[in-house]
Parts: C-alpha cells; sequence; structure tokens
C-alpha cells in the first residue's frame, strides 16, 4: 500500500490546476462588463430577454420559477423543483455567468448588449 | 457428478458468500454515507459542488474488491441513493460523473505509478467533469462551461480529502479479506 504522494500524482495536480487556470483566464478574457441583458430560455427556447437596469420580478414558464432582477443583479427566488439548487445559488450579473434549472430546464443568462444579438441567433 | 457439486459448494460457494456479504456492506456504507452528505448542508453559491463521501467507499471496493464489482457497486449506489434521497434526474446525472469518474480511476490504477490520492483525485475531478457534460447536454447551452475553473478544483479538493482517508482507511483494513483476492 502506498503511503504517499508519488511523482505522477503531482503531476496530475499540477495539469488539473493548469487547465482551471486556462479555462478561468480565457473566460475573464472572453467576458464583456458593462450593463448587460438577463435572457431567459425555456427547454432550449428563448422565452424573454429583460434588462439588469429595470428592477423587476419575472415569472417563469407558468411559475415554476421566479427571477427578481435587482440592482443590476439577477436572483432565482423561487422554483418548484426539490433540490432548490438554483434558488440557492448566489445572484448572477456579469457576461456569460448563468443560472440554471435542470428539473424545470430553464436557463437564466446574462448577456452583454453587444453580443446578445448574435447569441439569440447561434442558439 | 455429486462430488463434484458438493466440491463447489464447499469451496466456490464459500467465496460467494462472502463476496455477498462484503459486497452488501460496501454497499449499505455507500448508502449511509450518501444519506449522511444529503444531510449536511453545503451550499457555497455554486451548483454540483460537494464532498463524494460515496466516493470514499467506491475507491475503498477499487482496491479491495475487483473491477466489476466497483463498477456494480457504484451503479446499486446511485440508483438507490437516488431513489431514497433524490429524485431521478439526479440519478442520470450522478451515473454519467459516477461512471466517467471510475473509468478513469480503473485505468489510472491499471497504468500504475498513482498512489491512491492521485487515483482518487483523478476520480473526482471526472466526476465533476461527467456531470458538467450532462448539464451541457441536458439545458444545451455551452455557458455551463464557467463552472468548469470551480468544479476542476473543487473536484481536486474533495478527491484530495477522500483520498487521504480512503489511504488511512486501507492501512487499518489490511486484514480484510473480502473474497475477491487472487
Amino acid at each position: 500500500m502506498e503511503n504517499y504522494m508519488k511523482k505522477k500524482d503531482w503531476i496530475l495536480i499540477i495539469i488539473v490546476l493548469c487547465v482551471a487556470a486556462c479555462a478561468y483566464f480565457s473566460h475573464q478574457l472572453l467576458r464583456n462588463t458593462g450593463a448587460g441583458e438577463v435572457v431567459v430560455k425555456v427547454n432550449g427556447k428563448l422565452t424573454g430577454t429583460y434588462s439588469l437596469n429595470e428592477d423587476q420580478e419575472i415569472t417563469i414558464n407558468g411559475g415554476s420559477n421566479v427571477l427578481e432582477i435587482k440592482n443590476g443583479r439577477a436572483d432565482m427566488v423561487k422554483a418548484d423543483c426539490p433540490d432548490q439548487l438554483c434558488v440557492h445559488q448566489r445572484a448572477v450579473s456579469v457576461s456569460n455567468e448563468n443560472i440554471i434549472c435542470l428539473p424545470n430546464k430553464v436557463i437564466v443568462e446574462i448577456h452583454s448588449r453587444t453580443d446578445s444579438k448574435i447569441d439569440t441567433v447561434t442558439n | 457428478m455429486v462430488f463434484h457439486y458438493q466440491h463447489r459448494s464447499c469451496g466456490g460457494g464459500l467465496f460467494l458468500k462472502v463476496r455477498a456479504a462484503y459486497f452488501g456492506v460496501f454497499t449499505a456504507l455507500a448508502l449511509i454515507f450518501s444519506y449522511v452528505e444529503s444531510l449536511i448542508p453545503f451550499h457555497i453559491g455554486i451548483p454540483g459542488v460537494k464532498l463524494g463521501l460515496a466516493n470514499l467507499i467506491i475507491v475503498i471496493a477499487l482496491y479491495k474488491m475487483n473491477v466489476k464489482s466497483a463498477y456494480l457497486l457504484s451503479v446499486t449506489r446511485v440508483v438507490l441513493s437516488g431513489f431514497m434521497f433524490g429524485s431521478l434526474f439526479g440519478i442520470f446525472y450522478s451515473l454519467a460523473g459516477g461512471m466517467l469518474s471510475l473509468t478513469v480511476m480503473t485505468i489510472l490504477k491499471k497504468s500504475g505509478g498513482f498512489s491512491i490520492m492521485g487515483i482518487s483525485i483523478a476520480g473526482g475531478v471526472s466526476h465533476n467533469i461527467g456531470q458538467l457534460i450532462v448539464a451541457m447536454l441536458v439545458v444545451e447551452t455551452y455557458s455551463v462551461a464557467y463552472y468548469l475553473p470551480v468544479l476542476l478544483t473543487a473536484g481536486l479538493i474533495t478527491g484530495l480529502i477522500i483520498g487521504i482517508t480512503a489511504n488511512e482507511m486501507l492501512k487499518r483494513l489490511v486484514n480484510l479479506r473480502t473474497g475477491f483476492e487472487g
């Protein structure tokens, strides 16, 4: 039985950390700050686009989820699924951040204004 | 013919009983760990990040039983705990992570040169990757890749914790004979 970390273990750790760092920095480079909009999709289909600047409460999917936009941040405040993961998740505000409720297939994405139109077409 | 039958029931039958008993114990332990984990509130704002206590039993099984049993144990654990503490959706989710994780762990263990900590880290990381892939397929969006750095790091840390624990357990379980040896 091995009792200590081997050379290959360290290599594995370094590789994982490098990939994580690359993914993080590439996202930092791609992300577009600035007032954006909230895109709501149900089952892959676009159901609405809302501005982050206006404080509002949005009912999604006939009441299964309720999204609150406040102070430029979007937060899921209600979901009828049992696990409540999307409700526990912190509020999103930066481009490409998202809140996903898997049981109801609801996706809430933040898009910056400049690239939002392209994203709508490709999706 | 009769002699042959008796011979088998004495030799192979005993091994089968020992294996069945240990498989039951391992399954029960994995389920208990799944339950304990479902009790711990561990929300740090990112979905999918959890300790993976049940993975400890899978890692131990990988070392103390054979690969086939580890797979069977993993599937049994996921399906049973899914019905008891989770949702049907969670089963597919965990199954993808569990299978990918176990496959990666088996390959790394066979390739050699990795300690149990390394195996467990690879398992934790690939478990998260598997779940992320399912999430991408289900919601049909690629922006979930945003969670990749967090999930990779989380898998690394939890995998290391599980690996260290499994290492300490195996040190104390040297005399455990599960009937899968040799």
